[in-house]
């Protein structure tokens, strides 16, 4: 009774084309001026970098840059070291679960540990706003202290700059981390993506960012949800140890949540990926204030969840491996690489349907790092 | 979630979709339009469209209404903004609906005072807080939002707070829906009503739809089975040769709608003699202005603004998209000079628009079967 669907006319077929022609290309930055999209993370932000930023800086010769991993490999004497900035605005400064100090050492922390590299030493550089309450700060250099402390990092150099009122906001911290790329993690890239892979993502998304956005206190929105703020390199040490090469590719879900990491991943690789949206871990508070705030929380912000690419017949180990690691108790596997359609990520639906998830346009979430 | 995770079972979902397939009739291709931008939504987030088989297909309608507002709107808003000391607030997907030159988020860029509010009333509360500044809300949507507008600026009115006023782009679904109804070419064979417009204005200004023109409309909640379970309930309608508006949404719908609300958007609204649409041109009697007794509070009055009428481009052909008539890339500019980067008609506009949705997902064919 049934007839398959009629294959697209020659017409549609050639605007496809054209469209994909012109969605591979390198983006060109053509704004005017900067808007907060630029820093989403999103498709905005990608024009920037890659069609500014790469070009002017990497100009066919470091390969290290154009890569665009979280951070960057550089050789030294033998040795693989992997280096990393990040820059922190957050606001407000502290909210439950951690605070902008804490951030700054765990997101350039967990930069490293993604990229395969066991975080050794840290730099710590502070723009203070004139008028800054010297016991804010007290209680920010301490919370950097603990952290680094924590996470086995050495904090080595700094710097401080004061700024008139007005010129920031209450205090901006920026921190460069280098780290040795494990032997066990020399295959870690998008290029060892491969069909056949599942995703592992290391616990219930979406709590950094709800935990900003109910503490910015806009909403008359009250619930008990902490930001999963912490160091990464515990879980990434232990997924080397349990399936090593086996393992393929990690990125640290920041801005723009799991579905932006895992767009960049299957663009980047050239595979498609399948999300199945019931067997992502989600907590209840997190869903409910998503459902009421009309946001994804696939899109929404961590600093303590990383989404993992491992081959098939070592999924299951990886799987028991994370969980093992206090924090990612939670830890799921949420979906697979397939070969078709190449860069494409689909969500199966807890409904039973499928959709396109698709990079992030805009920007719902304002300075959440 | 309790009261939620009901509407969203798969089982009861798949069940439904076994439903819809046999009140089909072999071979025959179906367009639904769904009117309301969350049920696009909707449709999206779960993937509704992908349990219906192929020779079902969804339209997505006139009901976003961020999407709708022309460009010349959009221009006299950011002329609001950069007025000194103004603080402008608006919801947040506004802020990037192209004018004919820059967004509102542009103009944030540039220097102007543009916020992101969840609700009128947190426009007010600014209002409230900052005396010496003039803020201003720019309201925008269909009869679902517009009591809440109305709400605040009797609360305005009543706290006397003479900073606070308002660009009313406010608008009514039922003329753009004639005025797709009246189309010679119209292609669609019925419809999937607004519920929440409905919740406020009740089920009889639609039932011009079946009586005049012979489409049923079944009036629809915005939880994925209330979806599926409309679109069965309007294809049984087309099955059993019945034609009537049908109420799926009795949860939340009455069928005389909200009469506090209606009374209030009357005390404060007005309706204006015409109103373009983004994409479907100047539609008569299709959105609201303040009345005589909320004058003070319109900002169209205290700030001068353009008021310049920015043609939609001649080659955009949204209307003939709305109508069913082509498809997004049978459009003279699709992909061309339309693209979600640059958009140039209402489909492109917002991601859940038909062109944005097919220029960014198109390529991903689905398995879908006719029967």
């Amino acid at each position: 009774m049934s007839t398959s669907e009629p294959v697209a006319s020659g017409r549609e077929q050639r605007i496809l084309e054209i469209i994909e022609t012109a969605r591979s290309k390198r983006p060109r930055f053509r704004d005017e001026r900067i808007t907060l999209a630029h820093g989403a993370g999103g498709k905005a932000s990608q024009t920037l970098v890659e069609g500014l930023f790469v070009p002017a800086f990497a100009a066919g010769q470091s390969a290290a840059l154009a890569a665009l991993a979280d951070a960057g490999a550089v050789e030294v004497a033998g040795t693989r070291l992997a280096m990393t900035t990040d820059s922190f605005v957050v606001k407000p400064l502290r909210f439950p679960g951690g605070s902008i100090g804490e951030l700054a050492v765990n997101g350039t922390v967990n930069d490293l540990a993604v990229s395969g590299a066991r975080p050794l030493a840290l730099s710590v550089s502070m723009i203070l706003e004139e008028g800054l309450d010297a016991d804010l700060l007290r209680a920010e250099v301490d919370a950097i202290a603990t952290a680094a402390n924590t996470a086995g990092v050495e904090i080595v150099s700094g710097d401080t700059k004061v700024v008139e009122r007005g010129a920031a906001d209450q205090m901006y911290v920026c921190t460069t981390g280098i780290g040795a790329i494990d032997p066990r993690a020399q295959q870690l890239a998008p290029d060892a993506i491969a069909a056949g892979d599942q995703i592992l993502v290391s616990g219930p998304i979406g709590e950094h960012g709800t935990a900003i956005m109910l503490a910015r206190g806009q909403f008359d929105l009250d619930a008990e949800i902490e930001s999963d703020t912490c160091s990464l390199w515990p879980a990434v040490d232990a997924l080397l140890e349990a399936v090593g090469s086996d393992l393929h590719c990690l990125r640290d879900a920041t801005r723009g949540g799991v579905a932006s990491v895992v767009n960049e991943l299957a663009r980047a690789s050239g595979v498609a990926v399948v999300v199945r949206e019931a067997d992502v871990p989600v907590s209840p508070i997190v869903s409910a204030a998503a459902e009421l705030l009309g946001i994804d929380p696939m899109y929404v912000a961590n600093e303590g969840r990383l989404v993992a690419f491992v081959a098939p017949q070592a999924a299951d180990r990886a799987l028991d491996a994370l969980k093992a690691v206090p924090g990612c108790e939670r830890a799921a596997a949420i979906g697979q690489a397939r070969p078709e359609p190449p860069g494409l990520v689909l969500m199966e639906t807890s409904f039973g349907g499928r959709r396109v998830m698709d990079q992030l346009v805009g920007d719902p979430l304002p300075r959440i790092c | 979630m309790k009261f939620v995770d009901e509407f969203r079972n798969a089982q009861l979902g798949q069940a439904l979709a076994g439903e819809i397939l046999a009140v089909l009739e072999p071979g025959r291709h179906y367009k639904l339009m769904e009117v309301c931008g969350g049920h696009t939504h909707s449709i999206y987030k779960y993937g509704i469209d992908d349990l219906l088989p192929a020779n079902v297909e969804l339209v997505h309608g006139p009901g976003c209404p961020v999407c709708v507002i022309p460009m010349g709107r959009v221009d006299d808003g950011i002329a609001v903004a950069r007025h000194e000391g103004v603080i402008f607030t608006c919801f947040g997907d506004m802020v990037r609906v192209p004018g004919s030159e820059y967004t509102l988020l542009d103009a944030k860029a540039q220097g102007a005072d543009v916020r992101m509010v969840y609700s009128p009333l947190d426009a007010l509360r600014i209002a409230r807080e900052n005396p010496d500044r003039e803020v201003v809300f720019f309201a925008i949507g269909f009869e679902t939002t517009a009591p809440s507008t109305a709400l605040t600026l009797k609360r305005a009115k009543a706290e006397q707070i003479a900073n606070f006023s308002c660009i009313c782009n406010h608008v009514t679904i039922v003329p753009p829906l004639r005025a797709l109804l009246e189309s010679p070419d119209l292609r669609l064979d019925g419809f999937i009503g607004p519920g929440h417009v409905c919740t406020v204005v009740g089920a009889r200004p639609f039932e011009f739809i079946p009586r005049q023109y012979g489409r049923p409309l079944v009036i629809s909640g915005f939880e994925p089975l209330d979806v599926l379970q409309s679109i069965h309930l309007i294809l049984r309608q087309l099955a059993e040769g019945r034609c009537e508006v049908e109420n799926q949404y009795t949860r939340v719908v009455p069928r005389e709608g909200n009469l506090r609300a209606l009374e209030v958007m009357s005390e404060v609204f007005e309706l204006r003699a015409h109103f373009e649409w983004r994409g479907l041109g100047f539609i008569s009697q299709s959105a609201l202005r303040l009345s005589d007794a909320y004058r003070q509070f319109d900002a169209e009055e205290r700030f001068e603004v353009p008021g310049v009428r920015v043609a939609d481009p001649k080659a955009c052909q949204c209307g003939e998209v709305l109508k069913g008539v082509i498809k997004p890339w049978e459009c003279k500019v699709f992909g061309t000079a339309c693209t979600p980067e640059h958009a140039i008609g209402t489909c492109m506009v917002s991601p859940e628009g038909a062109c944005a949705a097919y220029y960014n997902f198109g390529r991903f064919a689905r398995e879908r079967q006719a029967v």
